[in-house]
């Protein structure tokens, strides 16, 4: 009996978004008195993966099998499907990522497990239950769901744990094989095309976003959006109507339809507040709106707002930003 | 080509979520259901690539109650040949992926495809346990879809960018944007959808392997601090020194 840890790593590093997979894992185990096992998926690096320690992991599975390094949904759910009998975990805790979900509803149908992604709290475990609450009708509301059967597997999402940090703590990293076959990478990509990020920080894990939506006039004017962004080290992010005229590519659109973020601050630019984009942001820990219309439904959602233009608003901002640092 | 294209009954996005008394249950009352909006990349899709073949057919399935039939029907009007109901609530994505991957089966499906998730529950969870049920693979989330023969190349979204995967049939794709422009009804479809066959069939399988115990709205907003324009730089010390988050 142990807790099964998926960390996803990319270029050597384990993910933001695994590491408090990792840290919210080790809190489980602890609360169930046994010890967090981790297997890494993707490009990892063994220095890196001991380090999984801080975050209360004792022992790392890696499998040095190069083809691992690509997300392939048929040998990644093999490959944690075997750590999982070998470790007999009961609970398997994953990134409730495009990765972490692909592979987490094969291995629940593969393990008989039951399943809950999009969860947002450790687990109630209370009264012979095993609770938790996972976010529901993108991001308007919460639900509890209980989980039934012997193996559990659970999706946390991003930004919605934090990794705590025990300095100087290491795991031990074991090799590990999982017999993996040429069948086993059939869907392997092809090409794996990735983003040209500006400033380097992926939207899905940022803790700072700013957004601009149809306020913003047009594409050209997005240097502002930007500018701010990268004096405060954040990610950019869009309205649905700004991917819809292709103003911003779509991976960036927040919203019902669009990804649901939960960071620790959104700023809202010339966005008027949907209830669709609300969805999306809700669950941010602090949101700005910067808008001309002081009737925008934004700020009745808002913790700060600034009732003005954009085009003179935001480059104060960023001018204060720089003051700042 | 057979193509599958379920389809989920959700509440309209504009919806404001409220629940029963209990908070047990989502509440209905004077809610308008739409087809989820991620399920309908995947239909349009189906259909555009069925015409481009020249041949094939395209079924839409269901699971749910006879409430969901006016959205199944528009699925018809909008193109595809006929359609089927399993009679029962979804009660979790288990179950759900239970009775998919029965009709697939039996109905012999090439392509069987979905939206990403549905915009009620969220789970993002039907496709990989339709594709593990029936051995097969699955492509999620899939932005891009192309078929050659019997031989898809789909690109898959990943945190930071994209893969491209080429599968054989049969497989399962998760479709969101930008895979197509989702079409909507014209008047001859409407007419059409009137008489397309509707099978409804009962559900099979295991119960589900979980429950929801209650539902909770997020919690309220304190209200909004506002900031003079002329003054936006207060905004930043305040972002740093009050709310803590810079």
């Amino acid at each position: 009996m142990s807790v099964l840890v998926v960390v996803e790593c990319a270029d050597g590093e384990v993910k933001k978004s695994s590491l408090e997979v990792a840290s919210y894992g080790a809190q489980v185990a602890a609360q169930l008195g046994t010890t967090a096992t981790a297997i890494a998926v993707g490009h990892a690096n063994e220095a890196n993966l001991a380090k999984l320690g801080e975050q209360g992991i004792t022992k790392v599975l890696f499998d040095a099998e190069p083809r691992l390094k690509d997300f392939v949904n048929n040998a990644y759910t093999k490959l944690i499907a075997t750590a999982a009998e070998q470790e007999q975990a009961k609970i398997i805790v994953l990134a409730n990522s495009n990765i972490g979900a692909a592979v987490g509803s094969r291995l629940s149908v593969r393990l008989k497990a039951s399943l809950a992604t999009n969860v947002v709290e450790l687990p109630k475990t209370d009264g012979g239950q095993f609770t938790v609450k996972r976010g529901a009708f993108s991001g308007k509301a919460f639900s509890d769901v209980v989980l039934s059967g012997d193996r559990k597997i659970i999706a946390v999402k991003k930004n919605s744990t934090e990794a705590k940090h025990d300095d100087g703590k290491t795991a031990e990293v074991v090799s590990f094989a999982a017999q993996l076959s040429d069948a086993d990478f059939a869907d392997a990509p092809t090409q794996v095309i990735m983003q040209d990020q500006a400033g380097g920080v992926l939207l899905p894990e940022a803790e700072l976003v700013v957004s601009g939506g149809r306020g913003m006039k047009g594409p050209e004017n997005w240097g502002l959006i930007e500018d701010l962004a990268k004096a405060l080290g954040a990610g950019t992010a869009c309205s649905k109507p700004v991917s819809d005229v292709d103003w911003r590519p779509h991976h960036e659109h927040v919203g019902q339809t669009g990804i649901t973020i939960s960071p620790n601050l959104y700023i809202a630019c010339g966005i008027s507040g949907a209830i669709q984009h609300l969805a999306g942001v809700n669950s941010s820990k602090v949101i700005v709106v910067i808008n001309k219309d002081p009737e925008a439904p934004f700020f009745k959602a808002a913790d700060y707002g600034i009732v003005g233009d954009v085009f003179d608003v935001l480059p104060k901002l960023t001018a204060a930003v720089k003051a700042l640092n | 080509m057979k193509f599958l294209v379920c389809i989920s009954n959700v509440p309209d996005t504009t919806t404001k979520i409220a629940f029963t008394p209990d908070n047990k249950e989502f509440n209905k009352a004077g809610v308008q259901f739409v087809i989820n909006p991620w399920d309908e990349y995947a239909l349009t899709r189906a259909i555009e690539l069925k015409e481009a073949a020249g041949s094939g057919t395209v079924t839409v399935l269901n699971v749910g109650e006879a409430d969901t039939e006016p959205n199944i029907r528009k699925a018809l009007a909008i193109g595809a040949d006929d359609a089927i109901r399993v009679n029962a609530a979804p009660q979790d994505a288990y179950f759900v992926a239970e009775q998919i991957a029965a009709i697939a089966k039996e109905g012999a499906y090439d392509v069987i495809l979905m939206g990403k998730e549905s915009i009620d529950y969220n789970g993002f969870q039907v496709h990989g346990m339709v594709g593990e049920m029936l051995g097969i693979p699955t492509v999620a989330p899939a932005m891009k879809l192309d078929m050659s023969g019997n031989t898809a190349t789909l690109e898959r979204e990943i945190e930071g960018g994209k893969e491209i995967v080429t599968v054989n049939t049969p497989f399962v794709a998760s479709c969101q944007q930008p895979m197509c422009e989702p079409r909507i009804p014209n008047m001859r479809g409407i007419m059409t959808a009137r008489t397309k066959p509707l099978k409804v069939v009962p559900a099979i399988g295991e119960p589900a392997r979980t429950t929801v115990a209650e539902f909770a709205l997020p919690p309220k907003k304190q209200g909004v601090k506002l900031i003079d324009a002329e003054n936006a730089g207060e905004l930043i010390k305040l972002l740093r020194n009050e709310a803590k988050v810079i």
